[in-house]
């Protein structure tokens, strides 16, 4: 059926391009920069720890620039381009050692990916260094699946989870389907679907407290949804649709609870309990 | 950093009518099983992942070099349509658009129109205009239709009724055409149909939209399902078709991969059950069409939108409505929430271009950037990019050039000057540690109530030690150790 419209559209522009090619993923490398992410950083650090451990498990040595802060994307989505772009312009010089980026967040590493080149885009300059720290630049859990190739043994009690991932991370960074395949891996892991799964949680940042009535009947759904789907707790791999998610099963006095996937990896395969 | 609005503001803000329709379950539920059997239709209408995405990159590349070709393409348009008999009319404004259709209606006698549905129309409240004096204009679509007979305005650009259930269509009838109540669906497509078919025989003029005009051969292509669109534009007298500028495409083989996009997207469905492809008045040998053929051509604001490179993207639009199918705040807000004709994520970023972002200030603020939008677009719009971008419009300072109509509408010299205090902290390292170290120490001291977050969520604590200060001690651990675990 394809063929027939493109047969009938014949000059250059209207040859359909393939899709982007799947990204091509380096070697192993021996060490790597991990950006902790605002986020983590004053909320769930032992998140970050975690992904740290992870990393640490498959030979590498992990450095964590003290210099680090934000990626800039709150002020970036809520208009304030200049202010972002400071912010951006500090990051870059503190990840400018050329080693590969781990982000334990798929929208801050969506930042750097895809943002960065919009929030720079008038400075041809300092696009060059945008480009490369795109290129380096990987969510925790894509680098575990396809630049480590990690193959673990499962040390911890069958459970049953459900996994959200957040909007950017997976439209950006297909992590879905990276988290999905790294669950897979825990054989006593049992992956459980949940009503309108790649629906936003409605966190969105600032949208949070902008649009607070809107933004609360989406975490309202999405608690729900996650609550009925039968797992003994959440996973996700983004800080912020955690601090939302969690926040609101709190604030419904729900038992239920989100952890960051870093933290359920690491216990799964290091046989700790809960860190 | 968001301020509690009063409640003498809620009910004429997107906040307030959201309110409302989130506390109305009938309307939730109405809009949420609508909107998922959209979604599972569109989804059925591409079966395969390649094809869709190689046909949306053609859509959008053919959508942007019309635009980049649209003052040529307009004219050559106009050209072929008077070659061809259709008399062409431009209107910038919308005012100056209904001007335009009430004086061919006048020239007529007319005191009968009768409409297919059209968006641009809509954004023209041409019914109004004309109902001031003293013309009847009929809905012909039944959702049209039904949302006029009730007296209010369309909540979705495809199913202008779709906030409704067929008991509450059936109550509507009941008690504006004194039929009986009943539940079959049929039977009130029927009920419609019997008042609109005396209407279509009696209508001295029509009107209609377009979804493509085509410069090459001077063709205004119309898709519809219900034949309204038809009887429309075919059986009375004189046809008047209104549309937007941007309408316009090269040639007939550029609309291919549209319409099939077009239908897809909107409503799952390979084809619609008709395509009008209207080149001219009735020739001497023909038996039937109208006499005569008019387009208008209106810009209200689409030429601001044009000027930006960024911004031009908007007017990629072919008006499927996916979007909004597919974005999570519509599906629970439902499109009367956004106050203005186009509802739903191309709503917001094209309507601060017709009404000045002064008008809409809260339009840019409701998303999450969840970006499903753009991912299901067919012709590839970044919409989120462009609400960014809204955004950034949004807070500029009165001193700086306006972009969009209406810009600096949220400006806050306060709010700025926060984010000019957070951009400081989080760009210098020594700072950003000191609030750190801030946090951490005092985040028990955290209030229990934090503006509106606290209505949604309980206050956050800071964790005791931050990841820069666990980091930093797990990997000098990990140093003295030997380095590798």
């Amino acid at each position: 059926m394809s063929e027939l419209f493109y047969d009938a559209a014949p000059n250059a522009t209207r040859v359909a391009p393939a899709r982007p090619a799947p990204r091509a993923y380096p070697a192993k490398p021996t060490e790597v920069t991990l950006f902790g992410t605002c986020v983590l950083d004053l909320f769930f650090p032992e998140a970050g720890l975690d992904a740290i451990r992870l990393l640490e498990r498959e030979g590498i040595r992990v450095h964590f620039p003290q210099q680090q802060s934000c990626c800039g994307q709150p002020a970036w989505t809520s208009g304030y381009a200049d202010e972002a772009r400071d912010v951006a312009r500090s990051q870059l010089t503190v990840l400018d050692n050329g080693l590969p980026v781990v982000v334990p967040s798929g929208s801050c590493a969506g930042m750097f990916r895809q943002h960065y080149r919009e929030v720079f885009a008038e400075e041809p300059a300092t696009l060059k260094r945008v480009e490369d720290l795109a290129s380096r630049t990987f969510e925790l859990t894509e680098f575990l699946l396809h630049v480590c190739k990690v193959e673990w043994r499962d040390l911890g009690q069958p459970t049953q989870v459900a996994l959200h991932t957040s909007c950017s991370a997976r439209r950006e960074m297909n992590t879905h389907l990276h988290a999905r395949e790294l669950l897979g891996k825990l054989d006593k892991v049992e992956r459980l679907d949940h009503d309108h799964e790649s629906e936003c949680c409605g966190f969105g940042g600032t949208f949070s407290v902008r649009m607070p009535e809107v933004s609360g009947a989406m975490v309202l759904d999405k608690t729900r949804a996650l609550r009925n789907s039968g797992a003994v707790e959440m996973v996700t791999a983004d800080g912020g649709c955690l601090l939302n998610i969690n926040g609101a099963l709190d604030k419904q006095k729900q038992a239920f609870r989100g952890r960051h996937l870093a933290s359920f990896l690491w216990e799964r395969i290091s046989g700790e309990g809960a860190s | 950093m968001s301020q509690r609005i009063p409640v003498t503001e809620l009910t004429s803000s997107f906040r307030g009518r959201a309110t409302d329709a989130l506390a109305d379950s009938q309307l939730r539920t109405n809009f949420r099983v609508a909107m998922d059997s959209l979604m599972q239709k569109r989804s059925d209408a591409f079966p395969d992942e390649d094809e869709r995405e190689g046909l949306r990159e053609l859509g959008n590349q053919i959508k942007a070099r019309a635009l980049s070709r649209l003052p040529d393409l307009l004219e050559q348009l106009e050209a072929k349509l008077t070659e061809n008999g259709v008399h062409v009319h431009w209107a910038e404004t919308t005012e100056e658009a209904n001007r335009i259709v009430h004086t061919i209606i006048e020239s007529k006698q007319g005191s009968q129109v009768v409409k297919g549905k059209s968006m641009v129309s809509e954004e023209m409240e041409m019914n109004d205009y004309l109902a001031e004096r003293d013309i009847e204009c009929l809905e012909s679509d039944m959702g049209e239709y039904i949302v006029q007979l009730d007296g209010e305005k369309p909540s979705h650009i495809i199913m202008p009724a779709i906030h409704k259930n067929r008991r509450q269509v059936s109550k509507l009838f009941h008690n504006k055409l004194g039929v009986d109540e009943t539940d079959d669906v049929n039977e009130l497509i029927q009920i419609g149909r019997r008042t609109l078919r005396k209407k279509f025989l009696e209508a001295d003029v029509g009107v209609s939209g377009v979804n493509f005009a085509i410069a090459e051969t001077g063709t205004l292509l119309l898709v519809e399902n219900e034949g309204n669109g038809r009887m429309s534009t075919t059986v009375p007298p004189v046809h008047v078709a209104v549309t937007g500028i941007e309408k316009v495409v090269a040639n007939l083989r550029d609309v291919v991969p549209l319409l099939s996009l077009l239908t897809r997207s909107a409503l799952g469905q390979p084809i619609t059950t008709y395509v009008n492809m209207i080149s001219g008045p009735r020739k001497a040998d023909e038996l039937d069409g109208p006499e005569e053929v008019h387009l208008v051509l209106l810009d209200n604001g689409r030429s601001g939108a044009f000027a930006d490179a960024q911004l031009r993207q908007t007017l990629n639009c072919i008006r499927c409505g996916a979007c909004m199918n597919h974005c999570p705040v519509y599906t629970r807000v439902g499109g009367h929430t956004y106050g203005e004709v186009y509802p739903g994520p191309i709503g917001k970023i094209v309507t601060p271009h017709m009404v000045g972002l002064d008008h809409v200030p809260d339009h840019p603020s409701a998303s999450s950037l969840c970006g499903a939008c753009g991912e299901v677009c067919p012709v590839k719009i970044p919409i989120p990019e462009l609400l960014q971008r809204l955004r950034q419009e949004n807070v500029k300072s009165p001193e700086e050039p306006p972009v969009v109509k209406g810009s600096g509408a949220k400006y806050s010299r306060k709010e700025r000057a926060l984010w000019r205090i957070w951009a400081t902290l989080n760009s210098r390292p020594s700072l950003y540690k000191g609030l750190l170290w801030a946090a951490t120490r005092f985040g028990k001291l955290t209030p229990g109530k934090l503006g509106p977050w606290t209505d949604n969520h309980t206050a956050p604590i800071p964790a005791r030690r931050s990841l820069h200060d666990l980091a930093k001690a797990h990997l000098n651990a990990q140093t003295k150790s030997g380095g590798q675990p």
